[in-house]
């Protein structure tokens, strides 16, 4: 519409625009912006909706996870993994230095962007053996498999990442460290999620 | 569509017709008395194929789509509903799934044959693109049709497919948000992609009435490369091309037949009657063959974003070819290089899909990263460098005379390497 406009057609005799020309224009934005509005609602319906935007938080009973051992929660859609790591995950987890990372942040949501990737910013804090991330690959959101790749941490099947025991990549084509969410534990047992 | 009618109205209902709404002239015009080359060989008659086999996935889709139930909860069971209380639910599903493999192997053939006879040079550079539009459309329409059965193979498609958007830099994950209706796969997402896959046909039909119109602008090319130049050049579409079109229809039926009711899992995978698990990745997860090629290419580079823009670029080039390919000469029959190379294309293609289909690790990544620079390497510089370098051998003067040949022993090796048996002889028996 505003294209029509441009054209130079309706000049006065002096080469001035002309009332129509300012008709043309105001008519073709007002046409403009009623289309970006009209277009908004069809836009934004296939947004999350309320009630999946309801379901933000998740409460977990981990009292009974021993050390080795790992469980899967369900959140947002996605697992969540919790995994209590063994004194040798967390020896090797630590034994490695920023350098050797492909990505350097934390990707950690309870700290800041600027956190680096160290296993002390990845792992809980007060609770240094345990590790909880959501179990979806940054590459094209496969679940990686726990326990495996060339780490002992966790290895995706589905493009060949390597995640390390803090969940960290190593190698493969996934850009990020697995993701960690927003948590906090209630009490001694009682982890929220979200 | 070409020159002027040539249709006749005989009696009073067909004139009076004519006078109000000129409908059977069009169709008279532009597929019985509209002419085509009377050397065109069976690679020429999957356009045809592609028309039935468009009509025949929305038939048997929307008699579908009258017992699926499109809800996360319900859409496994209501898929085995079909396949098990539906009358004759199993025979129109698997004529629906191996459907979608047969037209992606006559598009397959029909770009390929475009390739081979140089069909997206001047003056059918919108001929083309609108092809590349219909095949874009209609990978999205499998993709999403893919999904509907809420398998393993069907949720985890959906989630690594959709995560490409999230390698789009600043915007990628609220793009992928979007396209969710939440935090991952679930069912706003299945419902959205039903909804989509009920209307995509129909765009695709609206692309192909687009393509069918600047086909009969232009004409057809023929093996050739040398356009109609007097009526001797040509036949009337009907009865040639329609009989031709049509036994060429009965024969592949008969593949798609052989496929429907003797192997309807083959082209498919056993993980996708496994109902969809968020919590569980299968370990191996493939695209269907047609998408193989792709796929390999997403996984050879080492990057994500890398990754899906060259997996996207591998299309997008194709819109470029008619400005990339410099020589003036359309058939490959007369471009003994680019002969070579072509094939040399094909079998990196088939390469890049047997790769696709396989893990991603080692050789295979390597071999992978190999045939994509080779894909390529083929369209932005071999292509180009070719029309300057390359000597074409010398082409007939006319359709005609390569047909009735006074020349008919120039070429003798060409018409036998590149045509199926007897294409280009048919048209000479009818003459």
């Amino acid at each position: 519409m505003a294209d029509t406009i441009a054209q130079p057609a309706h000049t006065g005799p002096d080469g001035e625009p002309t009332r129509r020309d300012f008709l043309l224009i105001a008519t073709g934005a007002f046409g403009a912006i009623g289309v970006a509005a009209l277009a908004w609602p069809f836009i934004h319906q296939m947004n999350p909706d309320a009630s999946a935007r309801a379901l933000a938080s998740t409460e977990v009973d981990v009292s009974s996870i021993e050390p080795g051992q790992s469980i899967k929660v369900f959140w947002r859609g996605k697992p969540v993994f919790i995994r209590y790591r063994t004194e040798k995950e967390v020896t090797e987890a630590r034994a490695v230095s920023l350098e050797e990372l492909k990505d350097t942040a934390a990707r950690n949501a309870n700290l800041g962007d600027n956190a680096d990737a160290s296993d002390a910013n990845r792992a809980v804090a007060g609770r240094e053996e345990w590790i909880i991330m959501v179990g979806v690959c940054t590459h094209f959101g496969c679940i990686p498999l726990g326990e495996q790749g060339d780490f002992g941490g966790w290895f995706c099947p589905c493009h060949g990442s390597h995640y390390d025991t803090a969940g960290r990549i190593r190698i493969g084509p996934a850009p990020e460290n697995l993701a960690i969410p927003v948590f906090a534990f209630l009490d001694e047992s009682t982890l929220r999620i979200g | 569509m070409s020159g002027p009618s040539s249709y006749n109205p005989q009696t009073g209902i067909e004139k009076w017709i004519d006078a109000r709404l000129p409908l059977p002239r069009l169709m008279y015009d532009s597929f019985v008395s509209y002419p085509v080359p009377r050397n065109l060989n069976y690679t020429y008659t999957f356009g045809g194929i592609l028309s039935v086999m468009l009509i025949a996935q929305i038939l048997t889709g929307v008699v579908l789509a009258m017992h699926y139930t499109a809800n996360a909860e319900m859409a496994f069971a209501s898929t085995e509903h079909i396949m098990r209380n539906v009358n004759y639910g199993w025979l129109l599903r698997y004529m629906h799934g191996v459907g979608g493999s047969m037209f992606f192997l006559a598009v397959y053939i029909h770009l390929f044959r475009g390739l081979y006879y140089g069909s997206y040079k001047d003056p059918r550079e919108i001929l083309w693109i609108l092809g590349v539009i219909i095949f874009l459309l209609m990978m999205a329409t499998a993709f999403m049709g893919y999904v509907l059965p809420w398998g393993q193979m069907s949720f985890w498609a959906a989630t690594v497919i959709t995560s490409l958007f999230s390698a789009i830099p600043l915007i990628g994950d609220s793009v992928v948000t979007w396209l969710w209706g939440g935090f991952a796969v679930d069912d706003p997402t299945l419902n959205r992609f039903f909804s989509l896959h009920y209307l995509l046909p129909f765009m695709i039909f609206g692309v192909v009435v687009l393509h069918v119109w600047a086909l009969h602008m232009t004409g057809q090319t023929n093996p050739t490369g040398v356009e109609v130049k007097s009526g001797q050049d040509t036949v009337p579409f009907t009865p040639y091309a329609t009989i031709k079109d049509t036994f060429a229809m009965v024969v592949f039926f008969v593949v798609f037949a052989y496929f429907v009711f003797y192997q309807p899992n083959y082209l498919g995978h056993p993980d996708n009657y496994i109902e969809a698990d968020p919590l569980v990745t299968p370990a191996h997860i493939v695209p269907e063959w047609y998408f193989l090629p792709y796929y390999a290419i997403l996984r050879a580079v080492p990057s994500k974003l890398g990754g899906v823009v060259l997996m996207f670029g591998s299309i997008l080039v194709l819109f470029l070819l008619p400005w990339l390919d410099t020589s003036k000469v359309k058939s490959a029959v007369y471009r003994p290089l680019y002969r070579q190379f072509f094939w040399i294309l094909v079998a990196v293609c088939i390469v890049l899909g047997w790769l696709g289909s396989k893990p991603p690790e080692g050789g295979y990544v390597w071999a992978a990263r190999f045939a994509t620079a080779w894909y390529f390497f083929h369209f932005l510089i071999l292509l180009p460098l070719l029309g300057l370098f390359e000597t074409p051998t010398p082409r007939p003067a006319s359709i005609t005379e390569s047909v009735l040949g006074e020349d008919g022993d120039t070429h003798p090796d060409a018409g036998a390497e590149t045509q199926p048996a007897g294409a280009a002889a048919s048209p000479q028996s009818k003459g």
